[in-house]
């Protein structure tokens, strides 16, 4: 592989989104307006004002005065993110939850500290816990109350139940969501922002499409194809500039979030692992474009072709997709968008560390993905659409 | 694995044997047998739709012969590509250029795709856009170009690396008379620089004017070759129209 072949083609590609103004808009203006639309509707600008949740509280907890149920609740109430209500009866709590003046229920079992004295009895010893579930409802129509309410209720029962223990250790109690946050002041926007560096980068299919489409209509594939350019370097070249515009939405809009507020948890690491992993994305989007360009017969068609693929990942793999049905929210974990937000929402939102196997496990299946689509789209595109 | 010339044919710059082209029923280059000298300005002619394009891109590796065989530079069209390209610059029939880069832009672009060294592509870009009169709008865009400076800078990147071999395909349609002489000029240059330069146009002056040789192709098929001065001795003739005439019954350019 040449790279003054390779270089030369990705000053031509840089140039072409810096110069031609449709371009620049979908991949700079768009999201930085969208970050910023966002930030300032949602609640990020001025200084990181938190959001309070109202949590309906049942506790069925019939153990004596001295409850663990009752030590959970006051750390709870300590939350000032968080506003309890005591209801008698889980009917009640739901009339009101359904009605919009909570947005969750936290039914607490009859047995829940008979299971809490059973784990510290026996801390190493699983086959004689007591195992119960705290049940939680959610206000399906609050993308925030989904997102947030459930890591910060896994983290105060930890620390409530359990101490400082490591999160990985087994559980009598379980919640169901992963205990990773460290339940602070948040903002409607902090989570949403997670959602909102795939939902720019899943544009760059239709900018791929629409660049393969033209130069094929002009003529310009077939010339490079008389130079002694290889389709290896002529497909880095493509690798190599989109993965560039990738970083550079991703650094714009995450510089607009800052300047709108948001302050994510993470560290160094953290900010280097979401550039990674929207980076790995941007070949998915390359390889959908591909294929994009393979079945459009111009650059008209590729621009409405490339919304099969932009629809359903923007919908159900962004933060759009949390206000979404359950049955659309189980579609989404067919699209790596999902994995590219689940990941930056575990780092950015819960604080988890880079080597959490969550995080890992979504790296891994947004590379399996990137692969797989653009193997595929190269592959297509050599056969099919190239003429 | 290292690519090796043919030492039987390194005299020529392209050896075409019984080069055959189909698009399913219809056959573009039919049995098509030719040997072009190094140093040549040959000129292939034909109206349009007659096969000089399939032919061109059949050398440029473009498109996969049916059936036969052809070297360029030594080189096998289908085994040695690669080498191929190393050694050509093409000018195609429609412009093909980067609108959104400007002049300049483009020429180094494909300068860079052949790999030169900064220094010479630098001077020979410089020569170039000087030659063809396009220095003072070399950093321009060339979505503001007229037609006639888009396909002088569609010149310039086909020969900017200074390749043994060019194929022009009709590289003066279209251009104002000013613009067709300065590139007839310059063609002329690259024979006096001992270029092999594959012309194809359907401007019979511009073959009589410029080409050592002609081959006069039609339906696919090779009907006539010389020089221009043997050919019209040949039929008769006053010019190669004429002989066009004579050899098809048709004007060369009535299907335009």
């Amino acid at each position: 592989m040449n790279s003054q072949r390779v270089f030369a083609l990705v000053k031509k590609d840089l140039r072409k989104m810096i110069s031609e103004p449709a371009t620049l808009f979908m991949i700079i203006l768009f999201p930085v307006v969208l970050t910023l639309a966002f930030g300032v509707s949602f609640g990020a600008i001025g200084g990181n004002q938190p959001t309070t949740y109202q949590i309906g509280v049942v506790n069925l907890d019939s153990a004596g005065s001295d409850r663990w149920s009752q030590h959970f609740i006051g750390n709870l109430t300590n939350m000032e993110i968080l506003n309890l209500h005591s209801y008698p009866d889980n009917e009640t709590a739901q009339s009101d939850l359904i009605q919009g003046a909570i947005q969750a229920v936290m039914l607490i079992p009859e047995d829940f500290s008979e299971s809490c004295d059973s784990f510290w009895m026996a801390p190493t010893n699983p086959n004689l816990w007591i195992n119960t579930t705290v049940q939680l409802s959610l206000d399906s129509a609050s993308i925030f109350a989904t997102q947030v309410i459930p890591p910060i209720i896994q983290q105060i029962l930890g620390a409530t139940v359990f101490g400082e223990k490591p999160a990985s250790i087994p559980r009598p109690i379980q919640i169901g969501s992963p205990s990773l946050v460290e339940a602070s002041k948040t903002t409607m926007f902090d989570g949403m922002a997670p959602g909102i560096f795939p939902f720019a980068a899943i544009f760059l299919i239709m900018i791929v499409a629409q660049s393969f489409s033209e130069d094929r209509q002009n003529g310009l594939l077939r010339r490079i194809n008389t130079t002694p350019t290889t389709p290896t370097e002529f497909m880095t070249s493509q690798v190599i500039s989109n993965m560039i515009v990738a970083i550079v939405q991703l650094a714009l809009v995450f510089a607009m979030a800052h300047l709108v507020g948001y302050r994510p948890k993470g560290d160094e690491a953290s900010l280097a692992l979401a550039f990674l992993i929207v980076s790995v994305f941007s070949l998915c989007n390359v390889g959908f474009g591909l294929i994009t360009a393979t079945l459009a017969k111009s650059p008209e068609s590729a621009t409405g072709i490339s919304f099969i693929f932009i629809m359903p990942q923007m919908f159900l793999g962004t933060f759009v997709g949390f206000a979404l049905s359950p049955s659309a929210q189980a579609a989404g974990r067919f699209m790596p968008s999902y994995y590219v937000t689940d990941a930056l929402t575990s780092l950015f939102l819960r604080g988890a560390p880079i080597s959490s196997p969550m995080i890992v496990l979504d790296l891994a299946v947004v590379s399996v993905c990137s692969v797989v689509a653009l193997l595929a789209g190269i592959l297509l595109f050599g056969k099919y659409g190239k003429a | 694995m290292t690519s090796k010339r043919n030492p039987k044919e390194t005299a020529k710059a392209i050896v075409i044997s019984s080069l055959t082209k189909k698009f399913e029923d219809i056959t573009a280059v039919d049995e098509l047998d030719l040997k072009i000298d190094r140093g040549e300005l040959f000129g292939l002619l034909g109206p349009n739709g007659a096969g000089k394009t399939t032919t061109i891109n059949l050398l440029c590796g473009l498109l996969e012969p049916t059936s036969g065989s052809a070297s360029v530079g030594g080189y096998d069209i289908q085994k040695e590509a690669h080498k191929v390209k190393e050694l050509i610059g093409v000018c195609p029939q429609a412009t093909a250029v980067f609108p959104y880069l400007t002049g300049r832009q483009n020429v180094e672009l494909f300068a860079n795709l052949h790999t030169m060294p900064r220094e010479k592509l630098r001077k020979n870009t410089d020569d170039l856009l000087e030659r063809l009169d396009l220095t003072a709008d070399a950093n321009r865009r060339v979505k503001s170009y007229s037609g006639g400076m888009r396909r002088r800078i569609n010149l310039i990147m086909a020969l900017v690396h200074d390749p043994e071999i060019a194929f022009l395909d009709e590289p003066t349609v279209a251009m104002d008379p000013q613009s067709r002489l300065a590139v007839w000029d310059f063609i002329k240059e690259l024979k006096k620089a001992n270029k092999t330069v594959i012309l194809t146009t359907h401007y019979m002056e511009e073959a009589e004017e410029l080409c050592d040789r002609v081959g006069i192709i039609d339906h696919g098929k090779l009907i006539a070759l010389g020089s221009p001065k043997q050919l019209k001795r040949q039929f008769s003739a006053k010019n190669l129209e004429e002989v066009f005439i004579q050899l098809t019954g048709r004007r060369i350019r009535e299907e335009l």
